[in-house]
């Protein structure tokens, strides 16, 4: 008795297809995160002005003609900067977030998949290392090694990588006792298969828009170092840079230091409606899986 | 004759957001529910009974909306109701039982709340006198300890027990209508005897009007008056219970009823083939596996060794090349736990295996890659046995990469041959799991076991998820596939008649030990021990009376007392 045709089209007895559909501050964050990512790939090419011209002779003189935001306390373009260190802003924190969503989902799944006290270890030395204040911690390895910006995005990277680390651990341990890791175990396949391939892609959605909360934080995080001064260091900026170095202007009515705030504000919400519609999502694909 | 309590005239749901053209969930449905009545709704997994029982509660799954129709219960439509009204209605004047009981109780909260909770709710009575009757309907329900079981939390009782507490949770409040989803597809047998009884008289005595939704006739037949069949969302037939299993008119009600029982079908395994493989087995007396005195159990092992919960006790067994050996049992008699430590999966702490004359190792990190490939082992449900982000193509394949050691081409055409074997179209090696029915699932799940070339499958409750017709076809591949590669099969079940179907030896487990073993034919008619007895005769047959027969039956039979527990359900 051959089964050849497809079975007949579902009867709302199995759950619809999970997609991935975007609401209206979903598709409002996606135009904002296009808009920055447009800026930081082709800003410096467009921009009126480079990093370090100056155009004023005044500080925080107002806005002109091609002058479009007004100097920033040294007498440079304020829009140009902000165009031109989109790239760096938006790219450490990129790279930082790769790193910790790659080293926290490894090592979550793998110490999900082993269990025992290899789990145990690793769980216990990764809780040290998130048991203390990012900042505080950040600050002492930037005081202590100086801030290059590899080692800036190293660190971030494996400080947030001890939160996913918990996530992809949870995750992994509800996969794991699934019945097809099982079939892979009794054929006898070892971690490095059973991690890559049949826990992290069922993993893998939940990540991904944990990733996406993550890289709003990056970019705050080191705009924070910068603002404190251990981030990013002259002739480079990021938008925490120019935050910092054009608060004295707030006393004055300047709102140059504003700007570049409402650049980070921007982007981060925008990431985050965006991640916000992508964990709804998931969370109807994990319960489709559970029910 | 008082007025119907359910009338559904002429009713069609459809999904809000279907294409035009495709077809309705349910059409055309007309159906009344007389005072005192119980009304089954029989069909497969998509016929829609689900759908319309839940309609009676004014209920749609979110998708669906309702395209013509009524659904008047007391003479109201209750799909038309808004959110008090329907709140008014449910847990007051129609109840739900529900499939799973271990679900529908919350974890947190004490038995007696929840059972008293819809009277409390909809403030019929007050808490002293809800207590009252939560008493009344834990007696009459035949539930152990009446004055403290409400006390309890739901993890604390047993399944059975949980099943008849749903029942009280949802008799409580006096309701004119109760819809029983499948109530009993998730227990035992032996449990399953009880709880019918329990619902039946309950139903009786209080003269309610009951929608008995199930996939199984055998088991409708005892506690319906009428039977609705449905196939795709249409009523293919309707009618007095009797009526339908005498006489039935429609050629699917025949399928149903053929593939539901008579309970025990001895007779389809051949007598021509259990001879043929009788003389196999005189020539071939070394057993492809065979194992002694296997202890194993789970939990912190204590001071002598021994695990906190022993599953398996001395369980010893011999599979010879060519043959099916049954193994049955009920929940908690270690059959689960006998698959996984042949496979390697648990490790055993006592006993021996062999594999032909090689000696297993107790977990898979020592045994060899080709005795992983010789002894494989099939999971019940399909849908968590298979990858969902894996191709079907993707999971055969690489089990022929890595077991057999092809790759390319040749893997390809393997895995196109194994298709074809389990009778599935070469094109659905590029498909996923979800894209899948239940039935082709359970048939990629075997292709799986069977790429590797395995001397032995060991088969764990495959068709227990499935549907009766479903369930049927994939015994039939077994029987194919086991007369076609000559396979020696381990066919653990709770399914008495999937196990009649297709092993000629059977071992009988309780309590993690094997009360009894030998020939299948020989079992089932003269069982030997009690438990056996009792097991055989819990199987449902497609007779009307046959509920009350067996439970007379069961009073006679003597059990021994440790035994009498093992089945108090």
């Amino acid at each position: 008795m051959a089964e050849s045709t497809p079975p007949a089209p579902s009867r709302g007895d199995t759950l619809p297809k999970a997609r991935f559909n975007l609401t209206w501050p979903g598709r409002i964050g996606a135009a904002i995160i296009s808009f920055w990512l447009v800026v930081a790939v082709t800003g410096p090419f467009l921009a009126p002005f480079t990093l370090a011209e100056f155009v004023s002779d005044n500080g925080f003189a107002a806005a002109k003609g091609k002058i479009l935001l007004g100097a920033d306390y040294l007498g440079r373009d304020l829009f140009s900067r902000i165009v031109h260190s989109a790239w760096l802003t938006i790219g450490m924190a990129t790279v930082a977030t790769l790193i910790a969503t790659s080293v926290g989902s490894a090592l979550g799944i793998f110490a999900a998949i082993k269990g025992g006290w290899v789990d145990m270890v690793i769980s216990r030395v990764v809780d040290t290392f998130h048991s203390f204040p990012t900042l505080m911690l950040g600050l002492v390895i930037i005081a202590a090694l100086g801030p290059s910006a590899a080692l800036l995005i190293l660190m971030t990277g494996l400080i947030y990588s001890t939160s996913v680390f918990r996530i992809a651990r949870a995750l992994g341990m509800d996969i794991t006792v699934m019945d097809f890791v099982q079939v892979a175990r009794a054929r006898g396949e070892h971690v490095g298969w059973i991690l890559f391939h049949e826990v992290l892609p069922n993993a893998a959605t939940p990540l991904v828009a944990d990733f996406g909360i993550r890289l709003s934080f990056s970019i705050l995080f080191l705009s924070s170092l910068s603002f404190l001064g251990l981030g990013v260091q002259p002739p480079y900026a990021d938008w925490g840079t120019l935050v910092r170095e054009n608060m004295p202007g707030l006393v004055g009515g300047s709102p140059a230091s504003v700007y570049p705030a409402l650049a980070i504000a921007s982007f981060t919400i925008g990431l985050n409606l965006v991640a916000d519609d992508f964990a709804a999502s998931s969370g109807r694909a994990i319960a489709g899986k559970i029910a | 004759m008082s007025a119907p309590i359910l009338q559904i005239e002429d009713l069609v749901i459809v999904a809000e957001k279907a294409a035009p053209g495709s077809p309705p969930i349910v059409t055309g449905i007309n159906l009344t529910v007389n005072p005192g009545e119980v009304v089954a709704l029989i069909g497969e997994s998509g016929s829609g009974k689900t759908t319309i029982a839940l309609s009676a509660l004014g209920y749609l799954r979110p998708g669906l909306v309702r395209r013509r129709g009524k659904v008047l219960v007391n003479g109201a439509d209750v799909l038309s109701f808004d959110g008090p009204t329907l709140r008014a209605l449910r847990g007051n004047r129609v109840a739900y039982v529900s499939q799973s009981a271990a679900a529908g109780f919350n974890p947190g909260l004490t038995i007696g709340e929840q059972v008293m909770e819809p009277v409390l709710e909809h403030r019929l009575a007050p808490r002293h006198r809800a207590q009252e009757r939560a008493l009344e309907l834990f007696q009459e329900l035949g539930l152990p300890d009446v004055q403290r079981i409400g006390s309890r939390y739901p993890h604390e009782v047993s399944g059975g027990q949980l099943q008849r507490l749903m029942a009280a949770m949802a008799m409580g409040s006096g309701p004119d209508l109760i819809v029983f989803d499948e109530p009993t597809t998730a227990l035992d047998v032996t449990t399953q005897i009880s709880v019918l009884m329990s619902f039946k008289k309950l139903i009786r005595e209080r003269r309610t009007a009951a929608i008995y939704v199930s996939h199984d006739l055998a088991v409708v037949a005892q506690i319906a008056d009428r039977i609705v069949v449905l196939l795709d969302g249409e009523i293919q037939e309707a009618g007095a219970t009797s009526q339908i299993i005498s006489q039935p008119e429609c050629d699917y009600t025949r399928l149903l009823m053929r593939a539901s029982g008579p309970g025990l079908r001895t007779a389809a395994v051949p007598a021509s083939s259990s001879r043929r493989s009788k003389t196999q087995q005189d020539t071939t007396p070394l057993p492809v596996l065979q194992a002694s005195s296997l202890v194993a159990g789970y939990g912190p092992k204590g001071a002598d060794g021994k695990h906190a919960l022993q599953a398996l006790s001395k369980v010893s067994l011999r599979l010879y090349r060519g043959r099916v050996l049954g193994v049955i049992g009920e929940s908690g008699s270690g059959k689960s736990t006998l698959a996984r430590v042949l496979a390697g999966l648990l490790p055993r702490t006592g006993g021996e295996l062999l594999l032909g004359d090689q000696l297993l190792s107790p977990g898979i990190e020592r045994r060899s890659k080709d005795q992983l490939r010789r002894v494989q082992i099939v999971f019940q449900s399909a849908d968590t046995a298979l990858n969902p982000k894996h191709t079907i193509g993707k999971l055969l394949g690489r089990v022929v990469q890595h077991l057999l050691g092809l790759s390319g081409q040749a893997c390809r055409e393997k895995v196109a041959s194994i298709l074809e074997m389990v009778q599935l179209p070469a094109s659905f090696a590029d498909r996923y799991g979800q894209e899948l029915s239940g039935g082709q699932k359970q048939r990629v799940n075997l292709a799986r076991a069977l790429v590797a070339d395995p001397d032995v499958i060991i088969c764990d409750e495959v068709t227990s998820a499935l549907d009766s017709v479903v369930r049927e076809q994939i015994i039939e591949l077994l029987h194919d596939l086991k007369r076609r590669l000559g396979l020696s099969i381990i066919l653990i079940s709770h399914d008495i008649s999937t196990v009649a179907a297709l092993a000629e030896d059977t071992l009988v487990m309780l309590r993690g030990e094997v009360v009894e073993a030998g020939p299948t034919q020989d079992i089932l008619s003269h069982p030997q021990h009690a438990y056996t007895r009792v097991l055989i005769s819990s199987v449902p047959q497609l007779r009307t009376g046959w509920l009350e027969e067996a439970v007379a039956k069961r009073s006679v039979i003597e059990l021994p007392p440790g035994l009498r527990d093992a089945i108090a359900v």
